[in-house]
Formats: C-alpha cells, sequence, structure tokens
C-alpha cells in the first residue's frame, strides 16, 4: 500500500459541503473530505474544533445542517445511525457495563445464527489478544484491556469505514506509543478505512497517511505528514506540527531560482512558496545552521544566545537577534554549543524555509 | 461537644421514633387497655388474623398498591423519558414543573380534586377510582427518581448500541432499560408504599367495598384504640420500612454498573 493517495473525486467516503450548526454556534463549516479504500486519516486539532462533531455527523449521530456524505457512491446523509455501514470506536469505550465482554462483542452480530456469532466473537477476542476474556464484565479489565474490546467490537461487523474517536487517549504514555503501533498493523492488515480524531500531532504523524487538520470548523490542511510539516498553509498548521520560528516580511521578487525574496527586519531574506504581499517565513529550528564565524552559504544572522537546554540528542538554543526577536535553534550535540551571552552567527539553505500567507 | 452532639442526635432520633416504638411495645400488650402494660404477649396478632373486615381492607390495599405502583412507575417512566430525551420542544419547562407539583401538593387538595373530577366523569367510586387516584400521587415521584437516574446515564452506550445496528425499539430493550431497572424498582417501590400509607386521597375518592387498610384502622380508632390497632399498625410500620430500605438501597446502588 503507497503511503499517500492522490485525492481522487470517488473515493469511498466523500463529505461535500458539510456544515453543522448547534444555534448560533458552527462547529463544522463547509467541510470537503475524501476518504480513499484503505486509507488512515487522522483528523487533528485542539478541542473545539469541530473534528469530533465531524465524525459523529459520518456515524449519523448529528444531521448536518448542509452539504451531503456520499459512502461508496450511495448518499446516507438522511440515513440513521444504525443504518450505516460505518462504525464508531467511542472515547469513553462506551462498553455496555451490564454485558459481558462477550455479548458486547455480539451485540451487533445479531444478524449471524449462534454458531457463526460465536466464531466471529472468538476471532475478534483473538485479534485483539484478549482469548478467554469472553466472560468477563468490562468493569473487571484494565484501561487498556478496555481499549482494545472497545476497537474488537467497532469491528465485529466489519465496517467499510471505521471511526475513532480519541482512541488511545484514555491509556497512559507508554501503552500509547505500543497501541499505536499495533493500531496501524491492524489498519494495514484489515485494510480498512479508519478516521482517527486526535489533538496530538505526535500521533497522528505516527499513526496517518494523511492529516486533516482542523481549526475553528474548517478543514485547514489536508496532506501526509511531511507535506504539513515542510509546507504548512498557515500559522496555525506550521505551529501544531512542531516548534518554528515566523518571520514576518513583504514580498519583493523572485529569484532565477525560483525562490522568493522577502524584506524583513532582519533585511532580504529567500524561502519557497508564494505568498502576495505580506508574508510569513516558517523555519523550523533543526534547518538552521550555527556557526561562531559568518559562513559563505545563506543569509549571515548574528544573534546572541540567551538560553540552552540540553535535551541528550539535540541542544535547544534561543538566539536573540538584530531585530530583538528570539529564534529557536535546535543544533546536534556533536559539536560543542556555544554558552549562553557568545555571539554567534545563524543561517539556513532558503529552500528548507516555506513562506505562507501572512493572514490567517 | 461530642457529648453534646450525641445528645442533640439522641433526642431528635427520640422525637421522630419514641412514638412508634411504644406503639410496637403496646401491640404486645397482654392487657386489653392500651395504657396499662399487663405483660408481654402476642395475643391481639391473634385477634388481628381473626379479624376479617381488616383482613379484607388490608387485601384491598395491597391490590390498589400494587396495580397503582405499577401504572406510576409506567407512566411516570414515560414522562421522564419524554423530559430528557425529547429535546427542547415547547413547555418543556412548564411540565418539568407540573412534575414535581403533586410531590408538594396538600392531599386534601389532591384528593378534592380528584373527587370532582371522577364525579364529573360519572365514574363510581371504588377500587378503580382509587387505583387512578393512587397511580397520579406515584407518577411524580416516579418520574423525579427515573429521571435522575436518565440523566446519569452515559448517552454513548445508547449510541454505541445503535451504532452495531440496533434499531431504536431494540437500543431501549437491551441497553437503556437494564441500565435503568434499579430506578425503575426502587420508583415502583416508593409509588407502592405511598398508597399503602394513604388515608386523605383515598378518603376522598374510595366508595363502599373499596376499603383499605389505613382507612379501616383510622375508622376503628374513632371508635377507641385497642392494642389490636396497634398490632396492626405495626406490621405496617414493619412492611413500609422493609420497602423503603429496599428502594434506598436499589438507587444508592451503582446502577449495574
Amino acid at each position: 500500500m503507497a503511503s499517500t493517495h492522490a485525492p481522487g473525486p470517488a473515493g469511498l467516503l466523500t463529505c461535500a459541503g458539510l456544515g453543522k450548526r448547534f444555534g448560533a454556534h458552527a462547529a463544522v463549516t463547509d467541510l470537503d473530505l475524501t476518504l480513499q479504500p484503505g486509507e488512515f486519516v487522522c483528523l487533528l486539532g485542539p478541542s473545539g474544533c469541530g473534528k469530533s462533531t465531524l465524525l459523529r455527523l459520518i456515524a449519523g449521530f448529528e444531521t448536518p445542517s448542509t452539504g451531503t456524505i456520499r459512502l461508496g457512491g450511495a448518499d446516507i446523509t438522511a440515513d440513521p445511525p444504525h443504518r450505516r455501514p460505518v462504525n464508531m470506536m467511542f472515547q469513553s469505550y462506551a462498553l455496555f457495563p451490564h454485558l459481558s465482554v462477550a455479548a458486547n462483542l455480539a451485540y451487533g452480530l445479531s444478524g449471524l445464527g449462534r454458531a457463526a456469532r460465536q466464531a466471529r466473537v472468538d476471532d475478534l477476542l483473538r485479534l485483539v489478544r484478549l482469548d478467554g476474556f469472553g466472560p468477563r464484565r468490562p468493569d473487571t479489565l484494565s484501561g487498556g484491556q478496555r481499549q482494545r474490546v472497545a476497537l474488537a467490537r467497532a469491528l465485529a461487523r466489519a465496517p467499510q469505514v471505521l471511526l475513532l474517536d480519541e482512541p488511545l487517549g484514555a491509556l497512559d504514555r507508554a501503552l500509547r506509543e505500543e497501541t499505536q503501533g499495533e493500531l496501524r498493523a491492524l489498519q494495514r492488515r484489515l485494510g480498512t478505512s479508519f478516521i482517527v480524531v486526535t489533538h496530538d500531532p505526535a500521533e497522528a504523524l505516527a499513526l496517518a497517511d494523511r492529516i486533516g487538520v482542523m481549526e475553528g470548523g474548517r478543514l485547514v490542511q489536508i496532506g501526509d505528514g511531511a507535506s504539513l510539516y515542510e509546507r504548512p498553509a498557515n500559522r496555525f498548521v506550521a505551529g501544531l506540527l512542531g516548534d518554528v520560528n515566523l518571520i514576518p516580511g513583504r514580498v519583493r521578487d523572485r529569484d532565477p531560482g525560483g525562490l522568493t525574496r522577502l524584506d524583513t527586519a532582519l533585511g532580504p531574506l529567500r524561502a519557497r512558496g508564494a505568498a502576495a504581499g505580506e508574508g510569513v517565513i516558517a523555519l523550523r529550528p533543526e534547518r538552521i545552521a550555527l556557526s561562531r564565524a559568518p559562513s559563505g552559504d545563506g543569509p549571515d544572522l548574528p544573534g546572541q544566545v540567551v538560553e540552552t537546554t540540553y535535551l541528550g540528542d539535540r541542544v535547544r538554543l534561543r538566539v536573540r537577534l538584530a531585530d530583538g526577536t528570539a529564534w529557536r535553534v535546535s543544533a546536534p550535540t556533536d559539536a560543542e554549543a556555544p554558552a549562553v551571552g557568545e555571539t554567534v552567527h545563524l543561517s539556513y539553505p532558503p529552500e528548507r524555509a516555506w513562506l505562507m500567507p501572512a493572514a490567517g | 461537644m461530642r457529648a453534646l452532639d450525641r445528645i442533640a442526635l439522641t433526642c431528635g432520633l427520640g422525637f421522630l421514633y419514641a412514638p412508634i416504638l411504644i406503639l410496637v411495645i403496646y401491640s404486645f400488650n397482654a392487657s386489653a387497655l392500651v395504657t396499662v402494660w399487663g405483660g408481654f404477649s402476642t395475643r391481639w396478632y391473634g385477634v388481628l388474623v381473626a379479624d376479617v373486615p381488616l383482613r379484607e381492607a388490608a387485601g384491598i390495599s395491597l391490590v390498589v398498591a400494587l396495580a397503582s405502583a405499577a401504572l406510576a412507575t409506567v407512566f411516570g417512566t414515560l414522562a421522564a423519558l419524554a423530559l430528557d430525551r425529547g429535546g427542547r420542544f415547547a413547555g418543556r419547562r412548564v411540565f418539568l414543573g407540573l412534575i414535581y407539583a403533586p410531590l408538594v401538593m396538600p392531599e386534601v387538595i389532591t384528593g378534592l380534586s380528584l373527587l370532582l373530577l371522577f364525579v364529573g366523569f360519572g365514574l363510581d367510586r371504588g377500587l378503580l377510582t382509587l387505583v387512578v387516584a393512587h397511580a397520579t400521587l406515584g407518577l411524580g415521584f416516579v418520574a423525579v427518581i427515573v429521571g435522575a437516574r436518565l440523566r446519569g446515564l452515559d448517552r454513548s452506550l445508547e449510541e454505541a448500541a445503535a451504532d452495531l445496528g440496533a434499531a431504536p425499539a431494540r437500543v431501549f430493550a437491551t441497553v437503556t432499560l437494564p441500565l435503568i431497572a434499579p430506578s425503575l424498582a426502587a420508583a415502583f417501590l416508593l409509588a407502592f408504599t405511598l398508597s399503602l400509607d394513604d388515608l386523605v386521597i383515598a378518603s376522598f375518592v374510595s366508595g363502599p367495598g373499596a376499603t383499605t387498610l389505613p382507612m379501616r384502622l383510622y375508622s376503628q380508632v374513632r371508635l377507641g384504640v385497642n392494642p389490636e390497632i396497634n398490632a396492626a399498625s405495626t406490621l405496617l410500620v414493619g412492611t413500609v420500612t422493609a420497602i423503603v430500605l429496599t428502594a434506598s438501597w436499589l438507587t444508592g446502588r451503582k446502577g449495574s454498573a
């Protein structure tokens, strides 16, 4: 399976012009999303950005105010939840407390005969490595075990699309990283399309083929992790995916190499990407080269070290530049790191800096 | 400070329960005089068992309590569901307030208004009017108890059931109902004791041939208290206490989770 898919017009699941208002509050606004078969998409954003509402719209728990949802070519916008071939894994797991683990897994299998149902439940228990847990009650399980029961129950009906609302949110950190790998492997093996809602950028990067960043009910940008990190659509996306230095400026012209030249408070600087009028350069801390003497390549930006933090694999520095702004710089630990107060020269390869529009 | 607390508590509890305790003690009085202790005896319980009109009244009370509690539980639960799940329908707040009204309404007024209603409809007063009146009395209590449980219910459980292909009726039968069952049982028991205890409303809406136990006891007391009344009252107090304890145990238990 390819790690990225070109979002073609005919996907498995298509949301078009989708909107949801609660009274005066617009939770989701004019949202287009196409999911390919077998694709793993993460919806990433802070709480209240509309990502959970979008999931609930697809599951059928909310009725959209505008737009349509199509699944495999059929319009399912008006279908109630129990008629949609999608399933959801809830953030709270929502395991039925009055039923055993096996009965929880069998709940969605009422169409099968007794023997077939039993066989399917056994398969599911094996799938999530909970053999022998069938007769147990959910409240006798650990958090990690409950999480796996919830996942197995959501997979029981072999949905075309599985929706997961913060599936790893309730697990502690060590277990979360282990479970990320398992979830990814399971999705690859089953070939089911997954839509995962998360507020954790690291989790989105670790899991997804494509990441959709949501802000204020809108899908701001969707793409694979690298394109979001390297070519963010705006400041919000740039800051969400990791540390970034933002340098505002006015676009002057293009250089022969196709890079855009800007006038900034630090003098003329260059970056990839295009903007009209005002623009902002996004520069990742690890792309900045740090030296004690001016280097020949790129711009030469002298500054003073105001803070250093040793992190083992990297050294984090804050360097005050001529215009008074402090840049974050991430330097490898193999060279001797400059001390606080020392004057250093910063530089960067212009093709690794990204220009975004100033607005947004 | 500790001692003072204990004295206050003893006085308070004594004030509440001493009369009942005296009633229970005197129900084991060998003497026929209520105020004179003539030694321990269970003779009045024997007299009680042999008292056919009293036994009939107890039977009627039981039938009325069971029937009215069942009606109150069904309709009270429906009211609670409508108020919790009906969305923001017009008049929801008014209905919510109206549910509480019978809880604080003086029983004389409830009884009188029901009497006027039954007369207006030309209904003969008897067992049926008694059941309807007591169901009305219990309905508000049921709606409040079941409503509290519904509000505490995790809605994602019902959503999960729907998500797994269950139509609304199956969601209710297999998820909602089992999870609110303890509160239904508690509400039923409370409605049952309310009916069993009631004298005022019953006096208004009951007719010939439908004399309840409290009515029978009250009419006997007017002719003079005898230890048989004490024995009957002791049994009634015991029954009600047992039921109320069961109900509070059911509501106090953490669902079935």
